[in-house]
């Protein structure tokens, strides 16, 4: 048992961290080229140059390219009109059409990002070449944007993403494990037996939890580790704040679980309640989906969202270097959540029925 | 000392599973109640061992009440369920180490009182207890509970898919511990270990149908009962219960105990009836009433 606890979850991680990526690579792209002109090349030349389009296939009509979209051979098409190079030059501006497979919402978007960046960039270098065979009378005023991106200057998803996959192998294993464990002693019925003895509740209890909690802490270090040396993620904070805190977080975890096995009769009654709270957890705490975009009903229930906190805590601490005081109300609104849920379990918890 | 039971009902739902039960057991006695399966028995042992409370009447093990002074109970029964609930995954002598701790005890204080039974299983005291037998792992149960010296023994069908050899063992190991001063309340649903108890109760869909010693209740039947054999017993089961005499027909191993409603009853009418029915082979002949014709009459 314990082999599994510890390889499976870390492998999650090592998978999970690699191929949760916001980062959309080898679009297949498209191209419809009604002119045949240097400008239009040239603007090709400009997507082939770009890491994230792949497969560049020229379609002599428009509705061949639709048909490739439709058979899924292709996520973009480019469609540049007739007189593209005449137009620009007398005209000085020019319209391409941009056609994007949005089966998948998300990665349209930043495809549709990457593309206006790249038409983008053509058109600068393009009126600088303009205005120099034109007139050199009116010098354009180029203002240029550059991004700086904090606490994560190249944007790299795996330094947001592998603190948040950590934090969710923690939750899961410690959720499941403490919500099935008493759950099964009811249905061996050793419980039963335990229940005769002088044994007090809380000792039973701690008894139980504890090594979860120390399983937890476990998971904490080598997933941390594993971070460092595989992933190189920056670990700007304290160590001691993170288990610090972790150690209060596992609390919340462990009471959730044993409030579950209360009210539940079999293993697999509580592994349903549990998995059911889990995907809520998950989809809720801001590591796939930011919070801030969120209706503000379900704003409110990421409240009551105790991964919500441990994914905002364990970023601030290891990519931003927060201190205690920044972390401080996370601190006590987990701590209060452990002492409600603790409360609520060993409530609920009866050794006579 | 022993246990009191005064008026328990208990009621789940819509199904009454104790209806004011009321007995005594005295200390260093083996009591036996004895049912079939539903009769109520585990649902007493739970109120008993202070897991269930009775809707109605009260109770006491050892001299405590087992609503008010249920930790001293705890503290003071050994209490073996009918499903074999040790560890699985812990070793024999762990299990064993386990419940002498929470009891506050170790093995070596009272090994004297479980020596005889730990003999048996020591041979096996590193193997996992899930892979034991299950004559040995009735064995360890015991031990288990017996582990912190109680002053009573509750044991919940403790022979129940046990091999007739263990069965008898497990029997005359209680008799030992009966001679250490220990109350035992057993129950079970075979009537040939009811003659083994020192007194036992008759229970039926929650009520007590007699309590008394198993001699005595023998004794109390009111009827002969004749042994009635033949060739083809199907043949034999249905004419007996065609014939207009009966009182009450049932199998009993290779032949049919028979009971007849006249006083006056002369064997040999129900031969000339019975060849009349085309059997053959005939045998008949009075037998001692035993527990089990006595539960079938009284549940009647």
């Amino acid at each position: 048992m314990l082999p599994i606890i510890f390889v499976l979850p870390l492998l999650q991680l090592v998978i999970l961290s690699n191929a949760a990526t916001f980062e959309v690579q080898h679009i297949k792209f498209g191209f419809i080229d009604n002119d045949h002109s240097v400008s239009s090349r040239a603007l090709i030349e400009k997507f082939q140059a770009s890491t994230y389009f792949d497969v560049f296939t020229n379609f002599p009509s428009n509705s061949q390219a639709s048909k490739a979209m439709l058979k899924g051979e292709i996520d973009v098409v480019l469609d540049i009109p007739q007189f593209f190079e005449r137009d620009l030059q007398k005209e000085k501006q020019n319209h391409v059409g941009v056609t994007i497979n949005a089966i998948d919402g998300a990665a349209a978007g930043v495809e549709n990002v990457y593309i206006t960046q790249i038409i983008q960039n053509y058109n600068q270098h393009l009126k600088v070449d303009l205005q120099q065979i034109s007139d050199q009378k009116t010098q354009a005023i180029r203002i240029e944007t550059i991004p700086l991106f904090w606490y994560n200057e190249t944007l790299n998803y795996k330094t947001f993403m592998v603190p948040g996959i950590l934090v969710l192998l923690v939750s899961m294993i410690t959720l499941f494990l403490s919500g099935m464990n008493i759950v099964r002693e009811k249905e061996i019925g050793t419980l039963e037996q335990i229940n005769v003895t002088p044994i007090k509740k809380s000792q039973f209890i701690i008894g139980k939890l504890f090594p979860f909690w120390v399983i937890g802490m476990g998971l904490l270090t080598v997933g941390l580790l594993l971070a460092k040396v595989i992933f190189d993620v920056p670990m700007l904070g304290s160590l001691v704040l993170m288990y610090a805190y972790t150690s209060i977080y596992i609390l919340v975890i462990l009471g959730i679980g044993l409030f579950i096995s209360n009210f539940t009769d079999t293993q697999q009654q509580a592994m349903f309640i549990a998995w059911f709270f889990v995907v809520i957890f998950i989809l809720m705490s801001g590591l796939f989906t930011p919070i801030e975009s969120m209706p503000p009903w379900a704003q409110l229930v990421t409240e009551f969202n105790p991964i919500k906190y441990y994914v905002e805590v364990m970023r601030m601490v290891m990519l931003k270097g927060s201190g205690f005081l920044d972390i401080l109300p996370l601190l006590i609104k987990t701590l209060l959540y452990a002492i409600v849920m603790n409360g609520l379990a060993v409530w609920s918890y009866k050794k006579t029925t | 000392m022993g246990i009191t039971v005064r008026n328990i009902s208990k009621t789940y739902k819509n199904v009454k599973a104790l209806q004011d039960i009321s007995f005594a057991v005295k200390p260093a006695e083996i009591f036996g109640l004895i049912g079939p399966d539903g009769a109520g028995k585990t649902t007493l042992f739970r109120i008993l061992t202070t897991l269930l409370f009775a809707d109605e009447g009260k109770a006491t093990v050892a001299g405590y009440d087992v609503v008010t002074a249920y930790k001293d109970i705890r503290k003071s029964v050994g209490y073996m369920p009918g499903k074999f609930s040790l560890y699985h995954d812990l070793t024999v002598e762990e299990n064993l180490n386990f419940f002498a701790t929470i009891f506050g005890t170790t093995i070596e204080e009272n090994y004297e009182l479980i020596e005889d039974i730990y003999v048996q299983i020591a041979p096996f005291k590193n193997r996992r207890a899930g892979k034991l037998s299950g004559g040995m792992k009735q064995k360890l149960a015991l031990c288990c509970a017996l582990i912190h010296k109680p002053k009573v023994l509750f044991l919940d069908e403790p022979t129940t898919g046990v091999d007739p050899v263990s069965r008898k063992e497990f029997w005359e190991m209680l008799k030992r511990l009966q001679e250490k001063e220990i109350t035992i309340l057993v129950s079970t649903p075979y009537m040939d270990e009811a003659a083994l108890c020192d007194r036992i109760a008759l229970i039926q869909a929650g009520k007590i149908l007699q309590i008394d010693t198993p001699e005595a209740i023998v004794r109390h039947y009111p009827k002969q009962i004749y042994n009635v054999g033949a060739s083809n017993m199907y043949a034999l089961i249905n004419s007996l219960k065609a014939y207009e005499h009966k009182h009450s027909v049932y199998p009993f191993g290779e032949f049919v105990h028979y009971t007849d409603r006249r006083s006056n009853f002369n064997p040999e009418d129900l031969r000339r009836y019975l060849e009349s029915q085309d059997l053959r082979q005939l045998a008949i002949e009075a037998t001692a009433a035993t527990i089990e014709d006595t539960f079938m009459e009284l549940a009647k």
